[in-house]
């Protein structure tokens, strides 16, 4: 089955990341695919890599660009959001970019489930 | 036949407006996903039902409003919006207070509706 | 169609406003803070259980855990998240939060 997942949440204020990121480990565990991960609202700063949490946290932008490389798991951060929020190209993590939401509406098209997240 | 490209979604409001972005930001995926031609349809629910409240004047607090933005969806081909009634009674509304045409539908048609959907996303 | 909460019912009405949504055999997921509603021998009890008698109940073992809650509600199963997959799997999703 293909699996797309919106996550509307940032990291560590709300949990949706990591139930999100969870989800997707387990997908891929069993055999589906997960197509992309697109971040909106607040979400859009999951893939800052100017995050530096505390040695003993989870590096919660590392993890979602471990997931990209391992995995091609697509991290797609909304355009109109991000600029919102000061993400550009410049901060961005390895493995994610910036998109519209016309690939939203692509990946809500291509996939057997769109899975949501949020708070 | 069905074509495959287009997708019966549904968007979920459920937030006041301005208070938070969930309704503006919910509001500017409606457009563009309109702007690609998917089956939409639009649910008020809880404090969702605020967003159409007429009379909206966000002057004073230095955000944009977007009320009006919602009698603009007929253009994009979104025409089906619906409100849940419960919400709708519990805050002293009717019809009449909306700035847009809406159904107003009991819980048990928006759960056949639901059902119906390739995709729901709630804001 | 399968339907998670993820909100605490002690703090926000997701949990009353989504059951009043649900077909009868939609299978509830509760997850996050979601799971205090499981919680046995609360004032939600009797919700559940109503709803229990139309609908399965499950909620996320993970997210219990983590919160300390050992004793559940007569009737809800438990999943870790290859059984969230699996729940979607057969269902659409609609995640209320």
């Amino acid at each position: 089955m293909k699996i797309g997942i919106l996550l509307k949440e940032g990291p560590y204020n709300h949990q949706a990341s990591d139930t999100a990121f969870k989800f997707a480990e387990a997908a891929i565990k069993k055999g589906h695919t997960v197509d992309a991960v697109f971040l909106y609202n607040d979400g859009v700063t999951n893939v800052t890599k100017l995050m530096d949490p505390p040695q003993d946290d989870r590096n919660i932008a590392a993890r979602w660009s471990e997931l990209s490389n391992k995995h091609g798991v697509e991290i797609l951060a909304c355009i109109a959001a991000s600029k919102r929020r000061g993400i550009n190209d410049d901060v961005l993590v390895e493995g994610s970019a910036i998109t519209g939401l016309g690939t939203l509406t692509d990946i809500a098209i291509r996939n057997d489930r769109l899975v949501t997240f949020g708070d | 036949m069905e074509n495959e490209n287009v997708k019966k979604i549904m968007h979920v409001l459920r937030h006041a407006p301005h208070g938070t972005i969930y309704t503006y930001e919910g509001l500017e995926m409606i457009l563009i996903m309109a702007a690609y031609e998917q089956d939409l349809s639009v649910v008020f629910i809880g404090d969702g039902v605020y967003a159409l409240k007429k009379g909206q004047d966000t002057s004073g607090i230095g955000i944009k409003g977007f009320s009006k933005t919602f009698m603009a969806l007929d253009g994009y081909d979104v025409e089906k919006l619906y409100v849940d009634r419960v919400s709708l009674e519990e805050r002293g509304l009717t019809e009449d207070d909306l700035i847009v045409d809406v159904e107003v539908l009991d819980a048990e048609e928006t759960a056949l509706l639901m059902k119906e959907q390739d995709v729901i996303i709630h804001h | 169609m399968l339907h998670t909460i993820n909100k605490s019912p002690f703090e926000n009405n997701t949990f009353e406003t989504c059951i009043r949504f649900l077909l009868p055999g939609n299978p509830v997921l509760f997850i996050e803070d979601g799971v205090y509603a499981v919680q046995s021998g609360n004032k939600f009890s009797s919700t559940i259980e109503r709803v229990l008698k139309t609908n399965p109940v499950f909620a996320l073992r993970p997210d219990l855990d983590a919160r300390g809650i050992g004793a559940l509600a007569e009737g809800v199963e438990t999943v870790d998240y290859e059984g969230f997959v699996g729940l979607v799997e057969e269902h659409q999703v609609n995640s209320w939060f």
